[in-house]
């Protein structure tokens, strides 16, 4: 099954798919908050693109409200959110030396094609399109999970676990031509509060150990050393 | 006919060079609210030099003489390899892509070996970072290239970019990466602003301007004109292989023309492009190139994965 | 008749070191040629002149030398003669030598592949015999006698002849004995060293129990099959799994040969201390002999490969490619330097074999003929470009008496010839294109570009990877030996020794080194003779070659299709000299323009001096800082303080160490383990004669019990 063959909706599609995979890795390689910010941003305008494309192609005008529900959360909600609490915090100016930055990125790639073949028995019976969307998709989720561990800062974890919920969003937009208008409403409204959540989260650890380095919170823990 | 074109071509690469570089410092001048120079300036630059009588360390063996010219033809072959307003040429066949890497390989080869042939310490720096920065920076090259070579399954330029053209408008998201990659490495290579500057002389930021301070006449004309050969060719690599539309596939006069319009038009835009950028970014540190270059190698491989897993799958 | 043509070359080399005995039996071979002429030949006047004149005391050593030389090039014509004629012939000749054990002749096949190597052999071999005389007239001969280093280059040489020869197992173990020992003895040569002993002994050490894996390697082959011939053992029916351990142990005899990381801790100890047109044998060819070893085995013997062990010598390969020439690149030893890129070299071929076994058991076998040309010709061409470096470097320390790059610099104008041929291989090494080393990287990747074929994910993302490292591999060798020609040659002299350096008298040292570097160039303009070559040996071992009309003439290199890829590098290097032509003349016709000399530029403050010049660890230091994780880097600065309260800084010293991973990673833990082993085995050693008495006894009621 070769590219050539597909039709310009698969092609857009697996552009998208690349793109935000892209994304993901740009975020992992961040090592400023702000920049990082930014490119999350930018996957979610992906994602807004890519939810509209489905939405014109598959001719499924719910589509368009969660486009527009993505747009107005991810690209612009979330990321000046998060923008304000490190510029208020003034958290921008650091820069986070990432310790092992080349291992970091090259465990990413590996875990792209490690959620490739992790996925190539489940859908064999279905196209190789949604196949390889879905594999995209998987990786986003693990790149997410990557990016938390491998940073320190309590916003990146933030970014990390948002991104992971963008790549679950597009495997649903992908796989199934998008969810019940239901369950994305929810979702959606999940995320609002998780934000919120973890703004008044940023607030409390800020207040008690006078930084957001999660390295810190060992401190917390009870048995002395 | 065929290598009729073929020679014709790389003579107007040769000869088109100098403008673009004008076109890049006229948009940038302008950019920066600076009056700018002529756009024939870099031509009468090159003929001031060659002019000019050449100065030569005492210290400076044959080697150092005989670089530029090797340095010069080394570029220009690269050049004829280049499909740039016609493809299907015959000198495409004879070296492919693999082969204009090495012949880049080759000109930096003895560039480098040019900056310690004085025995300075600048020429020593200059090379030791030319090298670490291309040494990162070719197999990144190379990466995006295969991509291309590999969804055209040919290394053969001029096939792999009539390949690209036959099959219209294809959304490959290879290529998406490989064109990302391609200009990160095209910047570096060409000595462009976040990697070096081309515009300073100072000292602790300098790479391609640090081997070449001691060249002057006829042999810095040579290799001013080789690195303005050499932005323009990865200009046309970028132009080509990624919007192919406009170039000639037949050699009536009328194609040609049209071919030659579109790739000036192009390439126009892409230094507008990259005046843009070189005004936007400042320059990086000597010790962030490899984090850049790096990425470049990443988006390479992603490409040349993307293609093996989401295009070609079986 | 072809057959003789290589038992030749076998007598020649073993007659080249038994006539370096002769060093010390002056004396007696002028008594004998005495009562030869004597009794045999009254009239021949001028015979008996020419011999006696040859013979005087002052003469004789430089006669016997040449001798001995000329010996060992005769091997070498007549070995290259042989492995042409068989691989043009395409035929496979077998024969039986009546010498070792009564019941077990020696078994002697000579074949295509064999042929190839020989062709390596007797190419190098040319070259290094008329480089010897003049290198080995250095050594003083009640220090370092010639008789031993004649004797044990011509037993080494042997030995290698020998191991390609070999038909049966046994014959194939002693000879490959003969060259790992003999080779020891040439590490040894220069024992006064203890550091030389302790490489030497390091050296032996890692053979030995590379032989032993590889008896084992035969053990079971042998178990699966009746008898030891090579007949015998293709005919043996093998599980996988026990053909996945036999292969397994001929990877690993054969790699720690071959200098696989991270087996590979001998190479960079070793080649520096053997003579120089010695560590130019060993890495040009000794280490292709080990190839070849790996090649019979997995191809020829073990018949049908897995794809996994292709991943298997992948990984090896891309790990010893790009660790070996980043390891290359930090050594300041000339010599240690080049045994660091001989791992490299060997990765990059193991890597482009792994390719060539991967499409053989993905049922591509034109492919596989592909990668295993691209495999043969990089090992073809690392023989040449590697042996004309050993040889320059011989050439430098002979003049200099240093190794150490730091040392030298300006050599360009001292040494023009030397420089020009050292250019060259430096050129061909970096895989720069008119030159041959880049005909087989160009043909690596064309390998690894065929990826599309296969139908296994975990090889389709594995191969693009490994071709990148390829990439890398490559303009990393090219930054290490800019490093090397321009530190070695450019500049202004670092030492006074350097300074004093010129050109070398002995002829002979300088056309050895020309013949491999105007080999170099000529196959990398023409390197359709080579791949013809090449393919008569893959349509022997493989039974398949490439499409007939791939290798179209002498003008085109097309090795899929002419669709897919091809080179022409003679049109190549007919369009770079109309180019430089053309800007040579253009420029120069102006007589204004006559260049000019002047001083060097030096900003104005006066006085550059060579200390200011970039050192190798200066031009290095960005890859120190990317790669930091790949050696163990042990950088000090010092200062010393003088004056009031210890402010003024006197001097600085900086020292740098940079050590391998394998050391500590995997040798230390295995040296520690088997001390540990030997003291507990050594609890049963208790000094009492009545325990050991109590071993025996209890060893007698074993077997007794056991025979019942």
């Amino acid at each position: 099954m070769n590219i050539e063959q597909t039709d310009f909706y698969t092609q857009a599609i697996l552009s998208m798919a690349a793109l935000v995979g892209l994304t993901s890795f740009l975020m992992l390689g961040q090592g400023r908050l702000l920049r990082l910010i930014f490119v999350f941003a930018l996957q979610g305008l992906l994602l807004t693109l890519t939810t509209a494309l489905a939405a014109y192609s598959l001719d499924n005008p719910h589509l368009y409200i969660s486009a527009v529900l993505t747009l107005v959360l991810k690209v612009i909600f979330i990321p000046w959110m998060l923008r304000r609490e490190v510029v208020l915090m003034n958290m921008h100016r650091d820069v986070q030396a990432l310790a092992n930055k080349t291992v970091v990125m090259l465990g990413g790639a590996s875990l792209m094609v490690f959620s490739y073949y992790v996925l190539h028995p489940i859908v064999q019976t279905t196209s190789p399109v949604m196949l390889n969307a879905l594999a995209v998709s998987l990786s986003v989720v693990l790149l997410g999970m990557l990016l938390m561990i491998s940073h320190r800062q309590a916003v990146a974890h933030v970014v990390g676990f948002m991104s992971i919920e963008n790549g679950l969003f597009f495997a649903a937009i992908v796989a199934t031509k998008g969810m019940p208008m239901v369950v994305e409403l929810g979702i959606a409204f999940d995320v609002l509060v998780a934000a919120v959540l973890f703004g008044i989260f940023f607030l409390h650890i800020r207040t008690s150990i006078d930084s957001l380095d999660v390295d810190l919170l060992n401190r917390l823990h009870e048995v002395d050393k | 006919m065929n290598w009729l074109i073929a020679i014709l071509q790389t003579m107007l690469f040769v000869v088109l060079a100098p403008l673009l570089a004008g076109w890049v410092k006229w948009c940038k001048c302008r950019l920066q609210n600076r009056k700018a120079p002529s756009l024939l300036q870099p031509y009468r630059d090159l003929f001031k030099l060659t002019h000019k009588q050449p100065v030569v360390s005492e210290q400076a063996s044959w080697l150092f003489v005989t670089a530029p010219y090797i340095i010069f033809s080394a570029t220009v072959l690269a050049a004829s390899v280049v499909p740039l307003i016609a493809v299907d040429l015959p000198t495409s066949a004879s070296a492919d892509v693999i082969v204009m890497v090495g012949f880049f390989a080759f000109a930096r080869f003895f560039l480098a070996l040019a900056g310690l042939d004085i025995g300075t310490a600048f020429g020593g720096m200059g090379s030791s970072r030319e090298m670490t920065i291309s040494s990162l920076a070719e197999p990144a090259m190379l990466m995006a290239v295969f991509t291309l070579t590999m969804t055209a399954s040919t290394t053969n330029l001029s096939g792999a970019i009539a390949h690209v053209l036959n099959e219209g408008l294809i959304l490959r998201p290879s290529f998406v990466f490989a064109l990302f990659a391609l200009i990160l490495v095209a910047i570096a290579e060409t000595g462009r602003v976040p990697v070096d500057n081309p515009a300073t002389h100072l000292e602790l930021t300098m790479i391609h301007e640090a081997m070449i301070l001691e060249y002057s006449g006829r042999h810095l004309a040579l290799i001013e004109w080789a690195s303005q050969l050499k932005l323009m060719l990865y200009g046309v690599l970028i132009a080509n292989i990624f919007f192919p539309w406009g170039i000639a596939d037949t050699f009536t006069a009328e194609a040609l023309g049209y071919g030659l319009l579109a790739i000036m038009g192009k390439l126009a835009l892409l230094a507008i492009i990259l005046a843009i950028a070189e005004t936007l970014v400042a320059k990086m540190r000597l010790f962030r190139v490899q984090e850049y270059l790096s990425f470049a190698y990443l988006l390479g491989l992603l490409g040349m994965l993307s293609h093996i897993i989401l295009e070609a799958s079986r | 008749m072809i057959l003789v043509l290589a038992y030749c070359a076998v007598l020649f080399s073993f007659a080249s070191g038994l006539l370096a005995l002769m060093m010390n039996q002056r004396q007696t071979l002028l008594a004998v040629s005495q009562y030869c002429f004597k009794k045999f030949f009254h009239g021949n006047v001028h015979c008996r002149d020419w011999v006696n004149k040859n013979l005087k005391e002052r003469r004789f050593p430089v006669f016997l030398r040449q001798a001995v030389f000329v010996l060992l090039g005769l091997s070498g014509v007549f070995a290259v003669l042989a492995g042409l004629a068989v691989i043009i012939s395409k035929g496979i000749i077998t024969g039986q030598i009546g010498l070792g054990l009564p019941w077990l002749p020696w078994h002697v096949r000579f074949d295509g592949l064999s042929g190839f190597f020989f062709l390596i052999i007797g190419i190098a071999v040319c070259a290094v015999s008329l480089y010897g005389p003049g290198y080995v007239s250095s050594y003083k001969e009640n220090e370092h006698p010639f008789a031993v280093l004649g004797l044990f280059t011509g037993l080494f040489v042997a030995g290698m002849l020998l191991v390609l020869l070999a038909d049966d197992a046994f014959m194939f173990m002693i000879a490959w004995e003969l060259m790992s020992v003999a080779s020891y003895f040439l590490v040894a040569f220069q024992h006064e060293n203890s550091a030389n002993r302790r490489a030497a002994f390091l050296y032996l050490l890692m053979a030995e129990v590379g032989a032993l894996a590889i008896i084992l390697a035969f053990g079971v082959l042998a178990s699966f099959s009746d008898g030891f011939t090579f007949d015998a053992l293709r005919e043996s029916k093998l599980s996988v799994t026990w053909a996945s351990i036999a292969f397994v142990l001929a990877l690993l005899g054969f790699g720690m040969k071959a200098g696989i990381v991270p087996v590979h801790v001998w190479l960079p100890e070793a080649h520096p201390v053997a003579p120089s047109h010695i560590s130019a044998l060993m890495s040009g060819v000794m280490l292709k002999v080990a190839l070849y070893g790996l090649i019979r085995f997995c191809f020829d013997l073990l018949g049908d490969v897995h794809w996994q062990w292709g991943v298997v010598l992948l990984l090896l390969g891309t790990f010893s490619a790009l660790g070996g020439i980043l390891y290359a690149m930090m050594q300041p030893n000339l010599k240690r330097l080049l045994a660091y890129s001989s791992v490299e070299n060997i990765g990059i071929i193991f890597m482009v074999l792994g390719l060539a076994m991967i499409f053989m058991a993905n049922g591509h076998p034109q492919l596989a003929a592909l990668g295993f040309l691209a495999a043969l010709f990089h090992a073809f061409n690392h023989a040449l470009f590697k042996n004309l470096l050993f040889l320059g470097a011989g050439i430098l320390h002979h003049q200099t008496h240093e190794l150490n790059i730091d040392m030298m610099g300006g050599l360009i104008k001292k040494m023009p010839q030397t420089s020009v041929l050292f250019l060259v291989g430096c050129m061909s090494i970096s895989s720069l294109p008119l030159f041959n080393g880049f005909v087989s990287e160009w043909l690596a990747f064309q390998t690894a570009l065929q990826v599309d074929v296969l139908d296994n994910g975990v090889l389709r993302s594995l191969i693009p990877v490994s071709a990148a490292a390829l990439a890398l591999t490559a303009a990393l060798a090219a930054a290490c030996f800019v490093k090397v020609f321009g530190l070695i040659f450019l500049g202004q002299s670092r030492s006074r020794n350097s300074e004093k350096a010129h050109e070398v008298r002995y002829k002979g040292m300088l056309a050895g080194p020309a013949l491999l570097a105007v080999l170099c160039f000529l196959f990398g303009i023409f390197p359709g003779v080579i791949i013809h070559l090449i393919n008569n040996v893959s349509g022997q071992l493989l039974g398949q070659t490439l499409p007939n009309d791939s290798v179209v003439g002498w003008l085109w290199l097309a090795p899929v299709s002419a669709e897919q890829a091809s080179y022409s590098a003679p049109l190549v290097l007919i369009g770079a000299l109309i180019a430089a032509g053309v800007s040579y003349w253009y420029l120069r016709r102006n007589p204004l323009t006559v260049m000019r000399r002047a001083n060097t530029w030096d900003c104005g403050f006066g006085g550059l001096t060579p200390r200011m010049q970039y050192t190798s660890s200066a031009f290095t230091m960005p890859f120190r800082r990317i790669f930091a994780k790949v050696w163990i880097i042990d950088e000090q600065i010092n200062k010393d303080m003088q004056g009031a309260m210890n402010q003024d800084m006197a001097a600085v010293h900086y020292q740098l160490h940079i050590q391998d991973h394998s050391w500590p990673r995997l040798y230390q833990p295995i040296a520690q383990g088997v001390n540990r082993l030997a003291k507990q085995v050594g609890r049963i050693q208790t000094g009492n004669i009545r325990t050991y008495l109590g071993y025996s006894f209890a060893t007698l009621l074993l077997l007794l019990w056991v025979i019942s």
